[in-house]
């Protein structure tokens, strides 16, 4: 397991390596660059000269290898760089982010396990009965209502509900505060959008715990033990869910990963100044360096997410040994 | 004196979308105190299903006990509820089912598996338990029970596990066991030894003991009394000399002729006769092994025959098992 451990993390490199050489590569495809925009972008005329000074300040009009083994030293040096549009440092840039993007991704995914594990197994052991029913629309309704929607329902909800139980509307702070400054700031103002996209998320985590134990329940360790004459609770508890759980920690695993740089939408409902707000701009803005950072952030964290679930694997079913 | 299992017309019927698959269809055999009872027949016949049934371990949907009776230590196990006929599961009766890979839960430790049955069942606490477990697993021949009570089944080869089952079904001493084609999916020279092992316990212990199986071989050599099954029914039974010396219907006849020997490789379907069993959805009057039938005569396409008493302990349900008798002898 320890040598596993280490072998997938050297593992790590080459696949790191794959997603810069796409990012890199696939930026420089798009026309136009940072200096252009900026400079056209005000409307009046344009001096050529300036941009191309700007193009030799920001390397950009350096030879392309030149500038992928810039980013590659960089990106492996812990040296991010600068953004090309702030020009601020990218690690601060991300850093003030990070923490708030990585708080939602966590309690969104909290919200739609303690959602799905539940839901899902009722919704098994109910199977076809009314119970079932309203576990499968209240998933459908998950994945067919966008989170965004949810957020604006869950804002106005709010707005209507303060209104009329204590007199005046109260909102979700506007600004983050860190966790340990305010814990009771930072939590109602992120709770809800963890619970707009937590929602969504366990949709498909139920539907995944449902039709996984289903499976399950019909194994013939299932049956035996049903003829010990163990009471069903048990039988779901020890014999059925650890089983059925494989699928449901893939599914969950890769979402929170997704989570991390993907929340553009609901971001901007809920106004959070988080990595996918962070993400869209500097694409828009052909921001080289910053949209390079924040894609091998979200390849660092897709990749320890996946060796999670290898390792969580490994303790759910013993047959499992890497090696 | 009353039988420690009665069954009494039991039917169980499958509720399908390509109709009602009557997998048992009336069957009524006793099984006494400390005695072996073989249920034979064809694959598909009913022999899991009628077996199920007494345990009340038949999915459902789409199955369904619609009638007859069970009656254990003369309590009707039909009329019991679901926590009622768990006190019976595992205490009074055990069960060893067909395929020792797939029926132990894969990420339980084999202790977990043997002490959970004790401490549900008798109340044990875990040490005990362990201690009880650990003698069970020796006394079903498996070397290092320590050692063993932490592996996982994928550890243990499948006659291993073969007997972790015994040890199970054993542990709570219960007063009868099903077994369920037991050695079906074992190599040859495990059969034998799982078999005599099963045999000796239970002797041993005084526990009754089903035995179900395609093996005519088996009957021969480890029950006290037969029950040969074809499409769901009861077509003959008798004592196991009886039936294999002395065969009164025509599909026993067929059984026997084609026995498949502990001593040869292994066979997955037996197929020894010719034709195939009957479509269990639609069931008419007459025979239902008259297709297949070389004995046949014309009252056997209209009328069922009845399993009637023809010898002492000796059943047969064939209109022609007179002339069988005189055919063969
Ligand atoms: N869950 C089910 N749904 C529908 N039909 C079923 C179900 N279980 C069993 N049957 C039907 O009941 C009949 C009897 O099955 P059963 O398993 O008792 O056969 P068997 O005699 O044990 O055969 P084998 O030697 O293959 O184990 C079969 O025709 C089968 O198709
Ligand atoms: S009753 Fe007739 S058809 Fe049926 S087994 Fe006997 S002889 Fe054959
Ligand atoms: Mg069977």
């Amino acid at each position: 397991m320890y040598k596993y451990t280490i072998k997938r993390i050297l593992l790590m490199f080459p696949t790191l390596l794959g997603a810069a050489v796409l990012v890199f590569f696939m930026l420089r495809l798009i026309p136009g660059d940072v200096c252009e925009l900026r400079m056209a972008g005000t409307g009046m005329y344009v001096d050529k000269e300036a941009i191309a000074t700007c193009q030799q300040n920001l390397g950009i009009n350096a030879p392309i290898y030149v500038q992928f083994i810039d980013f590659i030293t960089g990106f492996f040096t812990f040296d991010l760089g600068n953004s090309m549009w702030t020009g601020k440092p990218i690690l601060h840039e991300i850093g003030l982010r990070f923490e708030l993007s990585l708080q939602v991704a966590i309690m969104a995914t909290l919200t739609a396990t303690i959602i799905a594990i539940p839901l899902g197994t009722i919704s098994a052991i109910k199977q076809d009965t009314w119970i079932d029913y309203i576990v499968r629309s209240f998933s459908i309704a998950g994945i067919a209502m966008p989170s965004f929607w949810l957020g604006i329902l869950i804002i106005l909800g709010l707005l209507i509900m303060t209104q009329k139980f204590f007199g005046n509307p109260w909102m979700p702070p506007i600004h983050y505060t860190p966790i340990w400054e305010d814990p009771v700031a930072n939590i109602s103002q992120l709770i809800w959008p963890a619970v707009a996209t937590g929602y969504r998320y366990s949709a498909v985590a139920t539907r995944m715990t449902r039709s996984a134990l289903l499976e399950v329940l019909r194994e013939d360790y299932v049956r035996t033990a049903r003829a010990k004459g163990l009471l069903e609770k048990l039988i779901i508890n020890r014999h059925a869910l650890k089983n059925s759980l494989l699928p449901v920690a893939t599914i969950i695993g890769l979402e929170f990963a997704f989570l991390m740089g993907g929340l553009v939408v609901t971001e901007q409902v809920f106004n959070l100044n988080g990595l996918g707000k962070l993400f869209v701009e500097s694409v828009t803005n052909h921001d080289y360096t910053m949209t390079q950072s924040l894609v091998m952030l979200v390849a660092v964290v897709f990749i320890l997410t996946n060796l999670f679930i290898d390792i969580l694997y490994a303790w759910l079913d013993p047959r499992i040994r890497y090696s | 004196m009353s039988a420690l299992l009665e069954i009494e017309d039991l039917r169980t019927h499958f509720f399908t979308s390509s109709g009602v698959v009557k997998a048992v269809n009336g069957i009524s055999y006793d099984v006494q105190e400390g005695e072996t009872v073989a249920i034979v027949g064809e694959s598909g016949c009913g022999k899991s299903v009628s077996a199920l049934s007494i345990l009340g371990l038949i999915p459902s949907p789409p199955g369904r006990i619609v009638g007859g009776s069970i009656r254990f230590q003369s309590e009707d196990l039909l009329g019991l509820d679901d926590l009622q006929i768990r006190d019976i599961r595992g205490r009074q009766i055990g069960m060893i089912f067909q395929e020792p890979m797939t029926s132990l839960n894969p990420v339980l430790t084999i202790g977990l598996q043997l002490t959970e049955t004790m401490e549900h069942h008798l109340g044990m606490d875990r040490a005990d338990a362990e201690k009880k477990a650990v003698e069970y697993l020796r006394l079903v021949g498996i070397s290092e029970p320590e050692r063993r009570m932490r592996q996982y089944p994928h550890h243990l080869s499948g006659g291993m596990r073969q007997r972790v089952m015994i040890a199970m079904a054993l542990c709570c001493e219960p007063k009868l066991i099903i077994a369920d084609e037991p050695t079906t999916a074992l190599d040859v020279t495990i059969q034998a030894q799982i078999l005599e092992l099963m045999k000796n316990l239970t002797k041993r212990m005084g526990v009754a003991l089903i035995i179900i199986t395609h093996n005519l071989g088996v009957v021969a050599r480890y029950a006290d009394r037969v029950n040969v099954m074809y499409a769901g029914k009861i077509i003959e039974r008798g004592l196991a000399a009886d039936i294999y010396r002395e065969p009164r219907h025509p599909y026993t006849l067929g059984l026997l002729s084609s026995v498949p020997r502990l001593d040869q490789p292994r066979q997955q379907r037996l197929d020894p006769i010719d034709g195939q069993p009957p479509d269990l959805t639609r069931l008419g009057e007459g025979c239902s092994f008259l297709p297949r039938c070389k004995f046949s005569v014309e009252k056997c396409v209209s009328e069922t025959p009845p399993l009637e008493t023809i010898g002492d302990g000796h059943l047969s349900a064939c209109w022609e098992q007179e002339n069988l008798a005189t055919a063969r002898g």
